[in-house]
């Protein structure tokens, strides 16, 4: 386990190093930095200094490490396109993101896994048959198609709900919070509803899936032979078994959220982090885009690793990576 | 093609299978419909929404025809800049699916490239590309192509975004979605390398390149065109988001995702015919695509017959 969690670990900071340097690659060569710094006509001497001062005249590697050890205390630099430090920037619209992001996930979690319970258990009523062609076309639908039929139906031709921004949000310390006004509890509906329903519809799938197939092993037949009720069949051995392979897939969507919070941040004009970035790979504002790839992918490279170690310490037979192969699973 | 090609076609298992599923006539008609859509849009179009000297602003913000005030010569009514909702779409679609085509190319130029040289070499070169593929993979497609698109925005200057968009994109989704087309034809690739007609042609001494290349691609390449079905649906949609996002086709030259963009802005004023038709032909288009590869999969999957 130990060597398991010490490879898993050492993978991940690796996959961190690639992403940093593809971000110091980024601002090493997309637009000369000197350029925005010396005056229009400065000498060839003045730009030499300058070169001198940012230290671009030391060797590449040099320059990346220097590059990690400012990116590691969160020192970006500032944004070309407004001239303010991209960490406040970030700081800024992270709280909108990651409350719009922890309401999706919870939504999903909350509807999808008991939707996917209730269509294994009763499969070929009329409701579950409903349930599944609903699900295939909610997986078909490209989400910005989604988020804007809610706002056809709810915003313009029923009037019931906001299209747009988070209502009104009150600041508790650096973090600003929507949870606690009617408004902003009422602006973050339709943007969750438009975020959760892909992968509502994966856990439901996936949960059904699953539950069948524990459903049809020989122990819960055994538990149906032992004559206990179908309550304590379903819900204490077959769930169990069930939402192992859940949780990890649940984990990895964490992160695909996150990314698709771009789209649902454009549709909804939701101030978050997703709509700074496609402002800045709009206008090219390396900066943004560098901090954000970077920050985006240490959340994602955290919980992928979690959930490794979560899964290695869950399910033992994939700790038999470190002896023999690998027996059983999914 | 003689008599007994196609007859030995038509009771081929594949042609068998197509023949007897409901799902694949269905969304094979659909496809047929919508490429001869965008193959003869000039032709089918009733005006051609891009020559601004056949736009007359009266017509603007016409509903469909069959809505009071509609016109039947705008049968999908008509946008703020009196362009022919119909007409757009039919040039948005043939937009759509060149940049989807050749995105797909692309990547599977790209990854079945990748996927013999690491199956075929070995060793190092093998271990890099496939870790390579391993963080790609790990990352949401919509992200790596928005980074792509940025890095490509961030090098070009500012009067040419418009000009090289499709470009971009091509390239964008192209690079976010070769990793599937590597992985498999890596794994094949590593079975034919060990029998006797690779070692026969390395007898006759034929060079790496030249094994890799004429020998085991033809015997590697049948999962590739599952492979690219599926593809061309992800590649479609990740086009129509770039372009919603309004970082993919410019106004001057939408594609559906464009439009529907376009249609979005316009929402509150009640115009919602502008972006709920391109929205529909989006949806029907990626919708008959996997369908259309899910059957595919399992037609060509003998586990399952």
């Amino acid at each position: 386990m130990l060597g398991f969690l010490i490879r898993r670990i050492i993978q991940s900071v690796i996959v961190m190093l690639a992403v940093a340097l593809i971000a110091f690659m980024m601002f090493r060569f997309m637009g000369d930095p000197v350029n925005s710094m010396v005056p229009e006509h400065a000498t060839e001497q003045e730009r030499a200094e300058v070169r001198e001062r940012l230290g671009l005249d030391q060797p590449l590697f040099v320059q990346y490490g220097r590059f990690i050890a400012r990116a590691a205390t969160g020192d970006f630099g500032l944004s070309w396109r407004n001239a303010r430090p991209v960490s406040t920037l970030l700081a800024e619209r992270f709280p909108a993101t990651a409350e719009l992001v922890l309401v999706a996930a919870v939504l999903s979690l909350v509807v999808g896994i008991p939707l996917g319970i209730y269509t294994a258990l009763r499969p070929h009523s009329f409701n579950a048959q409903t349930l599944q062609f609903l699900s295939l076309v909610g997986i078909s639908l490209p989400t910005f198609v989604t988020g804007i039929l809610l706002i056809l139906v709810f915003s313009v031709w029923l009037g019931w709900l906001p299209s747009f921004g988070r209502g009104e949000v009150i600041d508790i310390g650096w973090w600003s919070t929507g949870f606690l006004t009617a408004s902003g509890l009422k602006a973050l509906i339709l943007p969750s509803i438009m975020l959760c329903l892909f992968q509502l519809t994966l856990l439901m799938r996936l949960v059904r899936a699953e539950m069948m197939e524990v459903l049809r092993t020989d122990y819960i037949k055994f538990a149906k032979a032992r004559g206990l009720s179908d309550r304590a069949i379903n819900f204490r051995h077959a769930l169990r078994n069930t939402l192992i392979p859940v949780i990890t897939i649940f984990g990895l969507q964490l992160g695909g959220l996150i990314a698709f919070a771009i789209i649902t941040e454009t549709v909804f004009q939701w101030p978050g982090m997703g709509a700074l970035f496609i402002q800045a790979v709009n206008f090219g504002d390396v900066p943004v885009m560098a901090a954000y790839l970077v920050l985006v992918s240490f959340i994602f490279v955290v919980i992928n690793t979690s959930v490794d170690l979560l899964y290695a310490s869950i399910d033992p037979r994939l700790r038999v990576d470190d002896a023999g192969p690998a027996g059983g699973g999914h | 093609m003689s008599t007994s090609t196609l007859s030995r076609v038509w009771d081929s298992d594949l042609a068998w299978s197509f023949r007897h599923s409901k799902t694949a006539l269905i969304s094979s008609v659909l496809l047929v419909v919508l490429f001869g859509a965008a193959i003869f849009a000039p032709q089918l179009a009733t005006q051609n929404p891009f020559n601004i000297a056949e736009l007359e602003l009266w017509n603007s913000e016409l509903p469909p025809f069959w809505v009071e005030g509609g016109s039947r010569d705008f049968l999908l009514g008509t946008d703020v800049q009196a362009r022919d909702v119909y007409s757009s779409i039919l040039y948005g679609l043939r937009l759509s699916l060149i940049v989807g085509f050749a995105s797909v190319i692309l990547a599977a130029v790209i990854g079945i490239s990748l996927g013999l040289l690491g199956g075929f070499v070995g060793g190092t070169v093998d271990a890099v590309i496939m870790r390579f593929a391993d963080v790609l993979l790990s990352f949401p497609a919509i992200l790596v192509a928005l980074l792509v698109n940025g890095i490509a925005r961030g090098i070009l200057p500012p009067s040419q975004h418009q000009d090289a968009a499709i470009y971009v994109l091509i390239l964008a989704i192209g690079l976010t979605n070769w990793v599937q087309y590597a992985r498999t034809v890596r794994g094949s690739t590593m079975v034919e390398r060990g029998k006797e007609y690779v070692q026969a042609a390395r007898i006759n001494g034929i060079s790496g390149p030249g094994i890799m290349f004429s020998h085991i691609m033809p015997n590697v390449m049948g999962p590739v065109l599952v492979i690219a079905t599926i593809n061309l649906g992800m590649a479609v949609l990740t086009e129509a988001t770039l372009s919603f996002l309004g970082v993919g086709m410019p106004a001057t030259q939408p594609s559906l995702g464009t439009l529907i963009r376009i249609g979005n802005e316009y929402l509150f004023s009640g115009i919602w015919w502008v972006v709920i038709f391109p929205s529909i032909v989006l949806v029907v288009l990626v919708l008959s695509v996997n369908l259309l590869g899910d059957w595919l999969r399992d037609a060509l999957n003998p586990k399952l017959r």
